[in-house]
């Protein structure tokens, strides 16, 4: 409820400022304001339980385990890996699991910075809790094939965690990306190629199916609104002089074709780095050092 | 009859704004919302069902592994062979989630599956050769994300059930559901112990 009373708070303020201009208009925003308010309520609430970084680079290092030089040669290699393949994978250390398992810490962080494509959900992220002493790789549903739990558990145990042990966060972290990435690699390649083929295929006369589909419904409503039209008033040619009906329809036809199409995990693009909205299932592995 | 010309003209328009306003009241009162969340979490039920399924996949080979090494443990291995061959046999159709008796039957038999093969996994434990063996670690790591795909499912799982059942018992989506869709609340798991956490298996 702490919105509500910032809502609340903010109300006098308001009117003194916009008091000798315009008033009637001012009130309606300030309404919309608190109304947006009302409806943010669900997300804070949601967002309260565990607090989850934001997603500020291929490397989010906030428990501060890499050097600078080593920080950008791993994000250079990640990055190009993204460029050549557009697999999206994200290194993360955190200072606390805020009392949650690994598994579902990392599987809340990787939903919530939606990494990977949102259709082919390829993503994957190697989280560290150095003080928890624990690591996981979480594979996105789309690389789940390539990066299976058996060999994201070799690379823990054979690249990170003897590494780890010996205190050597940097070159750990490096050796499991280094490895993730060819693993990757080997396969993605092969399967691009595939996928390719198939793509060009099919989405000539997909894109042509469905724009096909959406005129037809465009037309069929048109025609439905006007035969309704023509019901209710006489069957008269000069009707088209009130001119609005030839506007009306696609604003009513949205609430027809049910536009109710609430978005998984995406996390939007708005410049910079960020996930394209793909989501893990909890596939990958964990380990201890 | 010039008098008369606006008003059929009117009455149109008014029409067709009735029309429009119905058509945004039926999407904005909710009305897809009852089928939109119930396949929604018919998806998640499905995914539930997959890694269960893969689950049982995994465990012939695991428990050949197992026998290779650990003979003498034909306890164990046995429970776990019944508790799979009873876990599989469960019927599970598009009627299992509305129906109490059934979803218990699934839960049941799963739970029971999840305690035979934590049981298998402490006993593994003494043995050391088998604890090496590649195979065997490879089974297990895979048995380790299979037990965390469950917990995601399941969670995710729970998570769209209690939308749709939400939706089908507030205000505007207990109209719908009662009226057109005939909708019926759907079963989702309780947490029991033991069942939520995979097996406890150490390196």
């Amino acid at each position: 409820m702490p919105s509500f009373s910032g809502g609340a708070k903010r109300r006098p303020e308001n009117r003194d400022q916009e008091m000798p201009g315009a008033s009637p208009g001012m009130t309606l925003v300030r309404r919309l304001g608190i109304l947006l308010l009302f409806l943010l309520i669900p997300f804070l609430a949601a967002a309260a339980e565990p607090s989850y970084p934001a997603l500020s680079g291929r490397i989010v290092d906030g428990a501060k385990l890499l050097d600078a030089e080593a920080s950008a040669r791993i994000a250079g290699k990640l990055k190009a890996h993204e460029e050549k393949t557009t697999d999206q994978v994200v290194v993360a250390t955190v200072p606390s699991l805020q009392g949650l398992t690994i598994e579902d810490y990392a599987n809340g962080l990787f939903r919530t910075w939606g990494l990977g494509d949102k259709a082919k959900n390829n993503g994957a992220l190697l989280l560290v809790a150095p003080n928890e002493r624990k690591v996981r790789i979480e594979v996105g549903y789309g690389l789940e094939g390539a990066l299976t739990d058996a060999l994201s558990k070799v690379i823990i145990t054979t690249a990170v965690a003897p590494k780890f042990k010996n205190g050597d966060f940097s070159g750990g972290i490096e050796g499991g990306v280094d490895a993730i990435l060819s693993i990757l690699t080997g396969d993605a390649e092969e399967w691009q190629r595939r996928a390719q083929v198939r793509e060009d295929e099919s989405s000539w006369a997909e894109d042509l199916a469905v724009i096909f589909v959406m005129i037809m419904v465009f037309i069929l409503i048109v025609s439905f609104m006007r035969e309704l039209g023509r019901a209710s008033g006489g069957a008269r040619r000069h009707r088209m002089r009130d001119g609005r009906w030839v506007t009306l329809p696609p604003s009513s036809g949205s609430g027809w074709g049910g536009g109710s199409s609430s978005g998984g995990w995406s996390s939007g693009s708005s410049g910079g780095f960020s996930g394209g909205g793909g989501s893990s299932g909890g596939g990958g592995a964990s380990g201890d050092w | 009859m010039d008098l008369l010309a606006p008003s059929p003209a009117l009455r149109r328009s008014f029409a067709l704004l009735l029309v429009g306003l119905l058509g945004l009241a039926l999407a904005g009162c909710g009305y897809n919302n009852v089928p939109t969340l119930e396949e929604k979490a018919k998806a998640a039920w499905g995914e539930v069902q997959n890694q269960y399924q893969r689950r049982a996949d995994l465990i012939p080979n695991l428990v050949e592994t197992v026998k290779g090494y650990a003979q003498q443990e034909r306890e164990v291995l046995t429970q776990v062979i019944e508790a799979r061959a009873k876990a599989t046999q469960v019927k599970v159709d598009a009627s299992t989630i509305t129906d109490p008796a059934k979803f218990k039957e699934y839960q049941d038999a799963q739970n029971q599956l999840s305690g035979a093969l934590g049981r298998l996994m402490v006993t593994v434990e003494r043995y050391p050769e088998l604890k090496s063996n590649q195979n065997f670690l490879a089974l297990q790591s895979q048995l380790e994300g299979t037990e965390n795909r469950v917990t995601v499912a399941r969670r995710d799982y729970i998570q769209a059930v209690q939308a749709f059942n939400t939706e089908i018992r507030t205000f505007p989506g207990v109209i719908w559901a009662r009226l057109f869709w005939g909708a019926k609340p759907m079963e989702s798991f309780s947490a029991t112990a033991g069942a939520e956490r995979p097996p406890a298996v150490k390196f």
